[in-house]
């Protein structure tokens, strides 16, 4: 079996734990120790070439690249300017507010040049680069849509956090925004359309408005890309036609509000989401840490606990922190708020605490190394 | 040399070892000149103690000198002789902010 990386940022840095069993790790950091790492990735080109967004209340924004797996980084640009007319999106109280950078939340290297990375930042704005990180230019069609005064910040941020590269279109991509919603683009980010037909959010005077959806997170399988799974503020919802439409398939679950969905390596109707209680109580229902899969796509899930604390457990898995590595049997993978990362080398039917005390984790990414 | 104190975060951030660093700026030294030096040197600081574009300070950083707090004072007006002599340095503070 091919080695495993996993890229878990946290609160206070950056950490890179390595097995090649999946049953023993070995974990290596903190880098950028103090500084929040929100996201930390690696190419799909070539796995060395690893991206991480070093972000601070006190000192900005940092971009870093590694260009050797991780073991030395240097800073790239951090200059992230909006292009053209910066405009105006909807604040808490309702009133209107310009547009400002904050951070970057989520990168998402090119399928097939190492050098090419988009990031979703917030305020929310999708950026590119093709230098390996020396520039940043935005893709200004998104922002400027035209729906940009009615999106709202979710309580982390107005930030674009999700980024679908379709494996079989090369000029579809397909972004999500707290709170705006899903939206596609079919000429490689020039132009987009609002992708929320089905999704229903109470928090809106119009609960069924084009626009306004505290989308948590989305997923999909490369295999069908069109089949697209997400989860929202409430709701876990899917789509079979690559987000033009959306119905919901909670179903047995026992609280539809979470943060993560991730899709199984090598089953495309396998799905995995971590429910939360509650907007207000960002805690697992009953103190009971259990990660659901669907084997049917959803509606049906089926809880998997062994491993996972089943009392007084009252941490949060925020919505980058869940990934699936590509070994067979596929390993899934989640950090919390409380800094524990769980790893299954099962598809989920057991758990271990791979990295038990690290600081509050932000982000899990998962490489397969030759 | 104008000698500069950077938080551990920003040093650790910019490679440097010692707790201050001894710039070159071009008189009359203000803050500006200060900050431009710092991060002609040291280009990774540059965003982490003003906005790129409009170099308006960031919220959580502070700029200290011979006991007093420029961080609010015109970026263009002078700093204190002893900081231009080198006898005083001009220190850059991360706010207090946290338990």
């Amino acid at each position: 079996m091919s080695a495993v990386r996993l890229l878990v940022g946290t609160k206070k840095g950056g950490f890179v734990l390595t097995s090649a069993n999946r049953q023993k790790w070995s974990i290596d950091g903190p880098h950028f120790g103090g500084w929040e790492i929100f996201h930390m990735t690696g190419s799909p080109a070539d796995p060395n070439r690893l991206y991480a967004s070093q972000a601070s209340d006190w000192f900005g924004q940092v971009m870093q690249r590694s260009d050797d797996g991780g073991k030395t980084w240097a800073t790239v640009s951090n200059a992230f300017d909006y292009q053209g007319e910066v405009g105006t999106h909807q604040w808490y109280d309702g009133s209107q507010k310009p547009w400002e950078f904050k951070k970057v939340w989520h990168l998402e290297p090119s399928l097939d040049d190492p050098d090419t990375v988009y990031a979703g930042v917030e305020d929310a704005a999708l950026f590119k680069t093709t230098d390996g990180g020396h520039s940043w230019h935005e893709l200004p069609g998104l922002r400027e849509h035209g729906s940009g005064p009615d999106w709202l910040p979710g309580a982390g941020g107005m930030c674009l956090h999700t980024i679908l590269m379709d494996p079989q279109r090369s000029d579809r991509i397909t972004i999500a925004i707290s709170a705006a919603g899903v939206f596609r683009s079919e000429d490689a980010g020039k132009t987009w359309t609002p992708s929320n037909k089905g999704l229903f959010s109470e928090h809106n005077p119009n609960p069924t408005a084009e626009v306004g959806h505290c989308v948590h997170r989305l997923a999909q399988h490369p295999s069908q890309p069109d089949v697209l799974f997400m989860q929202k503020h409430w709701d876990v919802m899917r789509s079979d036609d690559a987000g033009a439409t959306w119905h919901e398939i909670s179903g047995n679950l026992p609280s539809d509000f979470g943060f993560p969905i991730a899709v199984h390596a090598h089953e495309p109707e396998t799905v995995y989401v971590v429910p939360i209680k509650s907007d207000s109580e960002h805690y697992p229902p009953d103190g009971k840490l259990r990660v659901y899969r669907s084997r049917e796509g959803g509606n049906e899930w089926q809880a998997l606990t062994r491993g996972l604390p089943q009392e007084h457990c009252y941490v949060n898995v925020l919505r980058d922190a869940m990934a699936v590595d590509q070994a067979d049997p596929c390993g899934v993978y989640f950090g919390t708020t409380g800094g524990q990362v769980y790893g299954s080398n099962d598809e989920g039917d057991s758990w271990q605490a791979i990295a038990p005390h690290l600081p509050a984790v932000l982000s899990v990414e998962v490489q397969m190394l030759a | 040399m104008i000698n500069v104190m950077l938080p551990v975060p920003l040093r650790r951030l910019a490679g440097i070892d010692e707790a201050a660093v001894a710039l070159e700026v071009e008189a009359p030294i203000t803050q500006r000149r200060v900050l431009d030096a710092l991060e002609d040197r040291y280009p990774m600081l540059i965003g982490t103690t003003r906005d790129r574009s409009s170099k308006r300070r960031r919220a959580y950083v502070r700029f200290f000198a011979c006991g007093e707090d420029f961080s609010d004072a015109d970026p263009d007006d002078a700093l204190p002789t002893a900081v231009a002599n080198g006898d005083e340095p001009y220190l850059i503070v991360g706010a207090l902010s946290g338990g």
